[in-house]
């Protein structure tokens, strides 16, 4: 059996869980722990380790989606996971504009680990207070080639779209190359 | 009990906020790497700052902030060497050199700037002598310490916020591909410039740092200001000893990634 993986990575409560899980066939082996600081409550249970999809591709090949922790005092696991990724969705939430500089400091340490493509995935786009794209894309300073990708990640359509535009993303870089 | 410790457990602003609110008069020493300072308080006032390694003789101070030039400077160490400081500040001053005000704001400027530059210690020993200030001849000033305090701490936090946005001093520096960006464009200052001459995946900020002589937290400073503008952007040194290849795909051959990247978008597709 063959594999390949993607990561999904981003700040902390930027809704990573619920992208894998939205697409999955299996249910997410989350590594999810009760919240023990006040300053991070705005949910009750959060990824510590990583969490774990799957999508079997055919008989012979299989992709598996790993979300990254998203605090930052688990941020040694990032290296550990970013090995061998084919690319990486940066999901943000679009809605805590307080968190968009995190997830630019975390974009360029996935950007250090390994030169894959990526894009970004502004979720939460559903929300009334969610930024518009666009002003997200000069909060977060993107270079105008990255693709920012409106997102629902609780929508499977959304998250279908959002991993369909990064593996074209790969298809190019290759085509490029070759 | 003696006050002693490391700037690491007990920050320099913490310091100043206990000597202040306990009206201290002392002596405070500080051995940071390579670099010692000694400050000293008058009932929880600014009285005198130096470094060991700067000429902070009256002389030294006065031309420091060009109130002479260097070489009345060389001529005042020869000819007064056996003065001290208030015999030689009371000597210009009715020579009608530099007036009274010009020698107590150069003190002044030079001693907060002393403690402003140790605001960006975060490691370092330091021990406060209780009552003693050896400092006969000197010439002493009294600086509230509320407005440095408050300085200090401002600048803590963005210290502890520049230790968020770039982590480790490992990494390297690269231009950024946008076109349109020219660097002759960009109002840089000295120390942007002299960094900027530095810029490669070849060098780890750390080797910047060295080389141009900024500590730690000065350089992040001015990496820092480089990245919001979009000039650079952090990479993994070329030099440093290179990953461990891991595999992306499970096949060496390209065609062969190819399909197996069509079969996953088409399984997608089809979700």
């Amino acid at each position: 059996m063959q594999t390949v993986k993607i990561v999904v990575t981003g700040p902390f409560n930027a809704g990573k869980t619920e992208f894998i899980r939205s697409i999955s066939e299996i249910d997410v082996v989350s590594t999810e722990r009760k919240i023990s600081l006040e300053a991070e409550k705005v949910k009750s249970s959060t990824t510590v380790a990583m969490d774990f999809g799957r999508i079997t591709v055919d008989d012979d090949l299989v992709l598996y989606l790993f979300g990254t922790p998203g605090q930052k005092r688990f941020d040694f696991m990032w290296e550990i996971l970013s090995e061998g990724m084919l690319g990486f969705v940066v999901a943000v939430d679009s809605t805590r504009p307080e968190t968009f500089r995190e997830a630019r400091t975390i974009l360029e340490t996935f950007k250090a680990y390994a030169p894959t493509p990526f894009v970004v995935a502004a979720n939460k786009q559903d929300h009334k207070d969610a930024w518009d794209v666009d002003d997200m894309r000069v909060a977060l300073r993107l270079d105008p080639a990255v693709k920012m990708l409106s997102c629902v990640a609780k929508d499977k359509e959304s998250v279908k779209k959002v991993l369909l535009e990064l593996l074209f993303s790969i298809l190019a870089k290759m085509d490029a190359k070759a | 009990m003696a006050l002693k410790g490391n700037l690491r457990d007990f920050s320099f602003t913490q310091l100043l906020n206990l000597i202040n609110l306990a009206r201290k008069t002392g002596t405070l020493i500080l051995e940071g790497s390579g670099e010692a300072a000694r400050i000293v308080f008058s009932e929880g006032k600014l009285a005198y700052a130096q470094f060991a390694q700067d000429d902070a003789t009256l002389p030294g101070v006065l031309q420091r902030s060009n109130r002479i030039s260097p070489s009345q400077y060389r001529i005042l160490k020869e000819k007064t060497a056996n003065m001290s400081d208030k015999e030689l500040g009371l000597m210009l001053i009715n020579a009608g050199y530099v007036s009274r005000d010009d020698i107590l704001n150069s003190l002044q400027t030079y001693a907060t700037g002393v403690v402003r530059k140790l605001f960006t210690w975060v490691e370092g020993f330091f021990r406060f002598e209780q009552d003693t200030v050896p400092l006969d001849g000197k010439i002493l000033v009294r600086v509230d310490l509320e407005n440095l305090i408050i300085e200090g701490a401002r600048q803590q936090r963005e210290l502890e916020h520049l230790q968020e946005e770039i982590p480790s001093l490992d990494m390297a520096l690269k231009f950024t591909d946008r076109p349109g960006t020219n660097l002759r464009n960009v109002n840089l200052s000295v120390e942007e410039w002299r960094v900027v001459s530095f810029v490669n995946p070849k060098n780890s900020i750390r080797q910047i740092a060295r080389t141009t002589k900024l500590n730690d937290n000065e350089i992040r400073k001015v990496v820092y200001g480089l990245l919001q503008a979009g000039l650079v952007e952090l990479v993994r040194t070329t030099s440093a000893p290179p990953p461990q290849p891991v595999r992306q795909f499970p096949t060496q051959n390209k065609d062969e990634q190819i399909s197996l990247l069509n079969r996953v978008i088409n399984r997608i597709r089809s979700i």
